[in-house]
């Protein structure tokens, strides 16, 4: 950067540039900062604009209404709030609703509980654990389509491999059982096969968590004597709550909307026992083509999701500053 | 697990503890990539092998999953396979000794092309647009900015199938439905919510001085952006693709729903794929594995900044 131009211009430039308080001077030449700032910024709001607020305003329009998708042409009637009554009568939503907090609760503690233990003994930073680290993060990279549906052939019972290695271990005969197929079991299926692929997620956060934690504090707690039990309960955990939590939140977010895995390990089944909430919004709208009520359950979703989300924010803020 | 053996301390841990620690991780890790080794070795066998009970680990590794992925076979008569000529291909031998001969290429490539196109594409819009307003978002006093920046991330809240209902319906309106423009905008869209968080970060890093530095220099705010920032906020910029690409990549939701032939993605795609009487699993594995690998490299190259994009730039490490 030692361009040496001399023209008049130039130099008067750099004496205002001198002269005046940085914010100022670099208003001098080409477009003002504030034209930029709004050349770089319209672009991507524009965009949100026509592809994600435009349609959610649509929904909002479309769930006051009977409107139907299949059949474009048909006279649409407002119905009032009508969408939201049956939506919030309707006992399969409820149901599904049911399903979702389920999977979500036991896929958030087991990938906590795990992914939590295995931060915690990578953190021993044994020889090779960053290559191990990186093996373990692999499954959370794929495709959950593409991966689930695979599943659905390690699940076959007889031939499949799930079967095989849990008789292996246990003796059960390896075709007395169907992980997809039975209302007992198909739920745990999908918690298996979620809690196989997020974990690594979990763990990821978790380790930077304890790694945040200065030695320093420990050393204090050496010199105090406190044990290695009280250690853990007094500082490990506290001072990695955050990011537990943040962990907690986007995963429950995530959970909450899950739809690609569950659809192709059990499509819902058996029967709706492994119907989540994403599950039957799909089939309200684009298999019922009830797409009035869908829309006004999926803004019932959104707020929900908004909704809770805003309320943890706030938590983990307070966890933070304490 | 006992978090009282194995709790932090400042003398660093016995070679015991490190050696238990690192023997119930690699285990894990063993264990995690069970189902992966599964999926690739199930490709390289043939139907009967991959359905056989017990499961077989050592079998006669074959090419016909490939085969069978890449192109479509019609069952003909003995006598009419021994009037062909001599086979041209590996795979043309295989399908004739299952009584079959090769009808044409499947759809798995045109699949797996879109997916290139959509990704790259979606990916490449999504950086420029982000890095621009993440950019505007470091440097400059916007009105709102916290607003914005929320409503930006907001969107991502939104379970997918909710957003697909109303642009399944305008993509009907302006002829949008299948077709790749129409997936790139829409991933683009859902991704630079990501490349906005994320680069923010990235650019805040970069200190201002450099920039002002520059154009005290005689560099205009543009030239300082293109010439000072851009290079400095490269590594940021390129993890920020390959989250992006990795999202529209896996993409499954919208692409199911929106897209039916022309623009179709493969993971809609994958699950398809089925033989005579059935699923044919070593085709179905050999197309998963193609789809894999990709990811595998880029997980790899990411795995400094991994933790970065997964929460949004909330943990930089």
């Amino acid at each position: 950067m030692t361009d040496t131009d001399t023209s008049l211009l130039d130099k008067a430039a750099e004496k205002a540039v001198r002269a005046t308080p940085a914010p100022l001077a670099f208003r001098v030449r080409g477009l003002s900062d504030r034209a930029i700032a709004w050349l770089f910024i319209t672009p991507t709001i524009v965009l949100l604009l026509a592809i994600n607020i435009f349609p959610l305003i649509w929904a909002v329009h479309l769930s006051f209404t009977n409107f139907r998708a299949n059949r474009p042409n048909a006279a649409i009637d407002g119905v009032g709030l009508s969408n939201y009554q049956r939506v919030l009568n309707d006992p399969d939503i409820w149901q599904a609703m049911q399903t979702t907090a389920h999977f979500v609760f036991w896929t958030i503690l087991l990938q906590m509980l795990i992914g939590f233990t295995l931060a915690h003994l990578i953190d021993r930073k044994f020889r090779g654990h960053a290559f191990w680290t990186t093996v373990i993060l692999i499954p959370m990279m794929l495709s959950p389509a593409v991966v689930g549906n695979f599943w659905r052939f390690l699940y076959q019972p007889q031939i499949g491999l799930f079967n095989y290695i849990y008789s292996f271990f246990t003796g059960v005969d390896p075709s007395s059982f169907e992980m997809l197929g039975s209302v007992a079991l198909s739920p745990w299926a999908i918690i298996i096969v979620d809690t196989w692929m997020w974990t690594p997620y979990v763990m990821l956060i978790c380790l930077a968590g304890l790694r945040s934690i200065p030695d320093y504090i420990y050393e204090a707690a050496e010199v105090d004597r406190a044990s290695a039990w009280r250690q853990f309960w007094s500082i490990t955990v506290p001072m990695a709550l955050p990011f537990i939590m943040l962990a907690v939140l986007f995963r429950a977010i995530e959970n909450f909307k899950m739809f690609d895995m569950v659809v192709l390990l059990t499509g819902g089944g058996p029967g709706s026992t492994t119907e989540v909430a994403s599950i039957t919004l799909k089939r309200e709208a684009f298999e019922s083509w009830r797409t009035g009520r869908a829309s006004a359950f999926a803004i019932i979703l959104f707020v929900a999701v908004f909704g809770l989300a805003n309320i943890y924010v706030k938590a983990l803020n307070r966890v933070k500053q304490r | 697990m006992s978090t009282a053996n194995s709790a932090h301390s400042v003398v660093e841990p016995s070679s015991t503890t490190k050696r238990i620690a690192g023997a119930i991780v690699i285990l894990y890790a063993i264990v995690t990539m069970v189902p992966l080794a599964w999926i690739f070795l199930t490709s390289f066998k043939s139907p009967p092998d991959s359905i056989s009970y017990p499961p077989k680990i050592v079998f006669q590794p074959t090419l016909e999953g490939y085969c069978n992925l890449f192109t479509t076979r019609t069952r003909q008569t003995p006598d009419y396979i021994q009037s062909l000529g001599a086979p041209t291909s590996t795979c043309d031998e295989i399908t004739r000794n299952r009584n079959m001969v090769i009808a044409g290429p499947s759809n798995y490539w045109p699949r797996f092309q879109n997916s290139l196109i959509i990704a790259f594409g979606s990916t490449f819009l999504a950086v420029s647009l982000g890095t621009l307003a993440a950019y505007g978002f470091s440097r400059f006093k916007v009105p709102l900015a916290d607003d914005l920046l929320f409503f930006i991330l907001s969107t991502r809240m939104m379970p997918p199938i909710a957003v697909a209902i109303p642009i399944y319906l305008m993509y009907r309106q302006l002829g949008l439905s299948d077709t790749a423009l129409g997936m790139i905008l829409l991933y683009t869209a859902v991704n630079v919510s990501l490349a906005v968080w994320l680069l923010k970060g990235f650019i805040d890093e970069i200190p201002r001085e450099y920039e002002e530095a520059a154009m005290i220099d005689g560099y205009t705010r543009l030239q300082a952006f293109r010439k000072v920032v851009l290079p400095q906020a490269t590594t940021g910029i390129a993890a920020t693709a390959i989250f992006c690409l990795i999202f529209a990549w896996n993409e499954y939701a919208f692409a199911v729903l929106l897209t039916s032939g022309s623009a179709q993605t493969a993971p809609p795609f994958i699950p398809t794929i089925i033989g005579e009487g059935g699923q044919d699993w070593p085709a179905v594995a050999a197309g998963t594995t193609i789809f894999l690998v990709p990811i595998l490299v880029f997980t790899i190259l990411l795995r400094k900044q991994l933790l970065r994009g997964i929460t949004f730039g909330a943990v930089r490490k």
